[in-house]
């Protein structure tokens, strides 16, 4: 679609504002990771600069970022690994489940009364349920723990909805087949709509793990120990405004959203995908 | 498919009874109906039942009538109302129009949406706490710091940004148009390769100009999507916390100027333990977002435009 006309000049000055927004988008990184190399007591005092000042890099702060007498990074980074990896099968476990029974038995009475609560369940904002949810946590004896973080939120409404959605364009000829075969109805799903629900798993994959190794609100009200913590809730352990372990915000966050990054440009459209697979389609 | 031997279950009644057309959907759905009523009706629930009572520990709980809700008619949380209304209001402004248009520029020929498309996407990928430390310390005092040069070109005198209201705003509302630009240019432009190209060509034909194509066209199809973008931005501007918590590294910021109705919550609840306030608050909220989505169900018909 040539909306704004065929021309040269057009042209050009579409790619100029893009360009502005590309900068606006990057330049945050290529700062965080300048400002990783300085003294914390830098940030305090002139917070990021536009000068690099590379005569002041150290590398101090990734020692110790890595030194366990001096931080808990290293728990942090390998809570955040297990918890998402936890969230993200477990999840992906059970919403699709529940997806694809909403999507492929049509006949079962309550699919679209069942329906409806996944869409409540989204459309009520999670910040509201923290309060609540921390007393049952408590009561639960699952407070500042790893199943206090996951269970909440292991059937992942959006995730349940996009696998109904996927579900519906199954090819229904294909349990009938898998009837006659003498599968289970539960053969028929792990054997044969599994796969072809694959690209589905993917993004799903993509987004509840994103979702998970991103978190703030839960796991902060849900964690305690700092040793439990995640990434991101130990690195906001340290911006408060008495501290002064700010030596380790900037290469804390470097580490924590770098790999992230050379995940994304392996398989950029998957995650686009992904990550954008709550929209409508079409 | 081949042949493949059944899960084993102990017997044929039980085999026939899991697997009869009743049973089979409900044992798919089950793990959703546990996770519905123990972690959405029961906190629902409990919320309502706490908004009513003062908690000191676990033992220790009284009913207090409506007292909670007295208490909530205070300027702190008038304050936090209102930096969530105003938060909410421009994050729409901005992430509804913005992203449109520079979908529209990535949906033309040779302007290196391959380039770009992915490039604007990459602040997604940060976590809320990453994204607070860059901008909280890009928005220092310091007439050194990032924002204070920017704004120095310009002429405009050191900012004291995370201090006073409106530069709190505007910080908060950077951080979010930050990381939510390159999503909602996404939404727009799946919306956007939907249109036949022959509705352009036709309407070209018929003399209309690249505006009038936007307005006849273009806009049409992208309805669906701006009411889409815009019920998400609501939720997300009615449920802000992290951004503020991410720029201020507490609940309770200075003067309240960048404090929300989810920072108020946490703050009496899990700062100041005031557990049956911070519910109270809560409630308030939940029946705020309740009245939004009867809005939007009675002005746009179904949640989404997805069938059931």
């Amino acid at each position: 679609m040539d909306l704004v006309g065929r021309n040269k000049i057009s042209q050009v000055l579409m790619i100029c504002i893009l360009s502005i927004f590309a900068v606006f988008a990057l330049l945050p990184f290529y700062f965080l990771i300048v400002s990783a190399f300085k003294p914390g007591v830098e940030m305090i005092r002139h917070g990021i600069t536009l000068n690099p000042y590379f005569e002041k890099f150290t590398l101090n702060q990734f020692k110790l970022l890595f030194n366990p007498k001096e931080s808990n990074y290293f728990h942090w980074y390998r809570n955040s690994l297990l918890y998402t990896g936890v969230q993200t099968v477990l999840g992906l476990v059970l919403t699709s489940m529940v997806g694809y029974a909403l999507g492929v038995y049509t006949r079962y009475k309550y699919r679209n009364i069942i329906f409806i609560m996944v869409l409540l369940v989204m459309m009520i904002p999670v910040e509201i349920m923290i309060l609540p949810l921390y007393k049952e946590m408590v009561y639960l004896k699952l407070f500042d723990n790893i199943w206090g973080v996951v269970l909440p939120f292991a059937v992942f409404p959006s995730a349940v909805f996009f696998f109904r959605q996927y579900s519906l364009g199954l090819p229904l000829e294909l349990m009938d087949s898998g009837r006659i075969d003498g599968l289970t109805e539960y053969g028929i799903f792990v054997r044969i709509m599994i796969p072809l629900m694959k690209p589905a798993f993917g993004a799903m994959a993509i987004l509840i793990s994103m979702n998970s190794w991103n978190a703030v609100v839960w796991p902060m009200v849900v964690l305690r120990n700092s040793k439990k913590l995640t990434i991101p809730i130990g690195l906001s352990t340290l911006i408060t405004p008495y501290g002064n372990n700010y030596d380790l915000l900037m290469p804390g966050a470097v580490l924590a959203v770098v790999p992230i990054i050379i995940l994304f440009m392996l398989n950029q459209k998957a995650f686009i995908e992904g990550l954008t697979s709550g929209s409508i389609k079409g | 498919m081949q042949k493949s031997s059944s899960p084993v279950l102990p017997g044929k009644f039980f085999r026939k009874y899991f697997n009869s057309p009743n049973v089979v959907p409900f044992i798919l759905v089950l793990p959703f109906l546990i996770s519905f009523v123990l972690f959405f009706i029961y906190p629902l629930f409990s919320i309502f039942q706490m908004s009513f009572q003062e908690i000191h520990g676990f033992s220790d709980v009284r009913y207090i009538g409506l007292a909670n809700y007295k208490n909530l008619l205070n300027d702190r949380f008038f304050s936090a109302i209102r930096v969530t209304m105003t938060y909410t209001f421009w994050t729409i402004a901005i992430l509804v129009p913005l992203p449109t248009v520079l979908a529209v520029f990535l949906n033309s020929k040779h302007v290196g949406a391959a380039f770009f498309k992915p490039v604007l996407f990459i602040p997604q990928l940060t976590s809320v706490i990453v994204a607070g430390i860059f901008y909280r310390f890009a928005f220092s005092d310091s007439p050194d710091a990032l924002a204070n040069t920017l704004v120095g070109i310009i002429g405009v005198e050191p900012v004291r940004w995370l201090k006073e209201a409106t530069p709190t705003m505007f910080a908060l509302v950077t951080l979010c148009v930050w990381r939510w630009l390159g999503v909602n240019i996404v939404y727009f432009l799946s919306a956007l390769q939907t249109i036949p190209r022959e509705m352009y060509e036709a309407a070209a034909i018929d003399g209309a100009g690249p505006l009038q194509r936007f307005w006849h066209i273009t806009l049409p199809f992208l309805k669906p999507t701006i009411i889409y973008v815009t019920t998400i931005s609501v939720y997300g501007g009615f449920a802000m916390f992290s951004e503020s918590y991410a720029l201020f590294g507490t609940a309770r910021t200075p003067g309240e100027i960048g404090s929300t109705m989810v920072g108020y919550l946490y703050q009496q609840a899990f700062v100041e333990a005031r557990m049956g306030f911070g519910a109270a608050a809560g409630v308030v909220l939940f029946l705020m977002v309740m009245i939004i989505n009867l809005l939007q169900l009675k002005l746009f018909g179904a949640f989404r435009r997805g069938d059931y």
